[in-house]
């Protein structure tokens, strides 16, 4: 089992605190079937995949990914990168992925050469809304735990802070950062809704996202909503799995992880 | 933010994205770091043929780095090519921009960029 990064650093009052979500996405990028599809799709590519997490947080997922990219994609010439909404949350995902990546580095008894290097690199965290800050057609991996609570409305996303780490901040702030990183309003899928549909232009076309889901959100329909993009190109079919499950009645907030990706057959 | 980052950024708003003005984003009052990487040959040769050059040399020039060549090296030369190789590495690795501004060049707006953390949020009347 690959070592959870460390988080104790995080200002959990203002910063999303790794959760069974978290952790149902970190056993599912590095279960046996994920790695091999990341590693048949990256791991012998000539071209550098970039890793974008969106809204990572803590940044325990992205830290994950990049400190453990041999182990998970086949290789560790690998681009990470996060956005977040909160800018507390970019500064921590820096600190937590950086930390990371010395942990791992120092763990190696040896010091190994380039073509055993495990480590991936980090490029930036950057606070923004979902994909705006990114160029079209870049992104081979997309991963997103999102606010995905049912809630009578969306907060507001009107305060947005710039990072720093000597700004202080009200017990409302704090507590309207922590609501924009669970509430997601009308069946838990208004920022989700949102963020889907901006796949089929911010993905590359050997892209592929994993979006953590709830019961509440009916995954069912939201593959089909997925699948139903077929055609659009030519020969383009895309396909949405369910690759990942919390398995136990965890009552209304059973988890699943689904994959989206799409085929070109020309 | 490390230097590379700016080759994937694009101004946030929704109608600078069509155009050709908004990427890259130019770097204004910008504060660099210089972070000393062990440098992976690998990495650079495989990321090469995801950077768009135009933008990469426009870049490194506005940063006072110095001028790149006009085209991209092939993978060959860049493996051969010691000088290329650091060079390359120390921009786009090592070099992060820690304080300043990128500024679209089709609306002008500016993003800050503070202790390292660029933002995008856009102003209410901007989204």
């Amino acid at each position: 089992m690959l070592p959870t990064p460390d988080t104790s650093h995080v200002p959990y009052q203002r910063v999303y605190e790794p959760a069974e979500d978290s952790f149902l996405l970190l056993d599912t990028l590095s279960s046996a079937t994920e790695t091999a599809y990341l590693a048949r799709r990256f791991g012998s590519s000539i071209v550098a995949p970039l890793i974008l997490e969106v809204g990572p947080g803590s940044g325990v997922v992205i830290a994950f990914l990049t400190a453990n990219a041999r182990t998970i994609f086949g290789t560790s010439d690998i681009l990470t990168l996060g956005v977040d909404v909160n800018g507390f949350a970019c500064a921590a995902t820096e600190k937590t992925v950086s930390r990371a990546v010395v942990t791992e580095n120092n763990s190696s008894s040896t010091k190994r050469q380039d073509e055993e290097r495990e480590t991936g690199t980090f490029l930036a965290a950057v606070q923004g809304d979902l994909t705006s800050p990114l160029r079209p057609g870049t992104i081979d991996m997309l991963v997103f735990n999102p606010p995905y609570v049912p809630t009578a409305e969306l907060p507001a996303a009107a305060f947005a802070p710039s990072s720093s780490s000597t700004q202080t901040t009200t017990f409302r702030q704090d507590s309207h950062l922590l609501e924009l990183s669970y509430a997601g309003g009308k069946d838990g899928m208004e920022t989700t809704d949102r963020l889907i549909a901006a796949l089929p232009i911010i993905l590359s076309k050997r892209g592929c996202a994993y979006i953590l889901l709830c019961a509440q959100n009916r995954p069912e329909e939201v593959k089909e909503r997925v699948r139903r993009w077929s055609g659009g190109g030519v020969g383009e079919v895309w396909k949405a799995e369910t690759v990942g499950t919390s398995g136990k009645q965890a009552g209304w907030e059973k988890l699943q992880i689904i994959r989206i990706w799409r085929e070109t057959n020309v | 933010m490390k230097v590379l980052t700016l080759n994937f950024l694009t101004c946030a708003v929704k109608a600078c994205k069509t155009t050709n003005n908004s990427f890259p984003l130019h770097p204004k009052d910008a504060e660099l770091v210089h972070d000393e990487i062990e440098i992976n040959r690998d990495l650079l040769v495989n990321v090469l043929p995801r950077i768009d050059w135009t933008a990469l040399r426009t870049t490194s020039t506005e940063l006072g780095f110095p001028t790149l060549p006009e085209q991209p090296p092939t993978a060959e030369d860049l493996q051969q090519d010691e000088k290329m190789l650091k060079e390359l590495h120390a921009l786009l690795l090592e070099t992060q921009m820690m304080e300043g501004k990128l500024v679209c060049g089709h609306c002008g707006h500016e993003y800050a960029v503070r202790e390292g953390i660029a933002n995008f949020l856009l102003p209410s009347h901007l989204v």
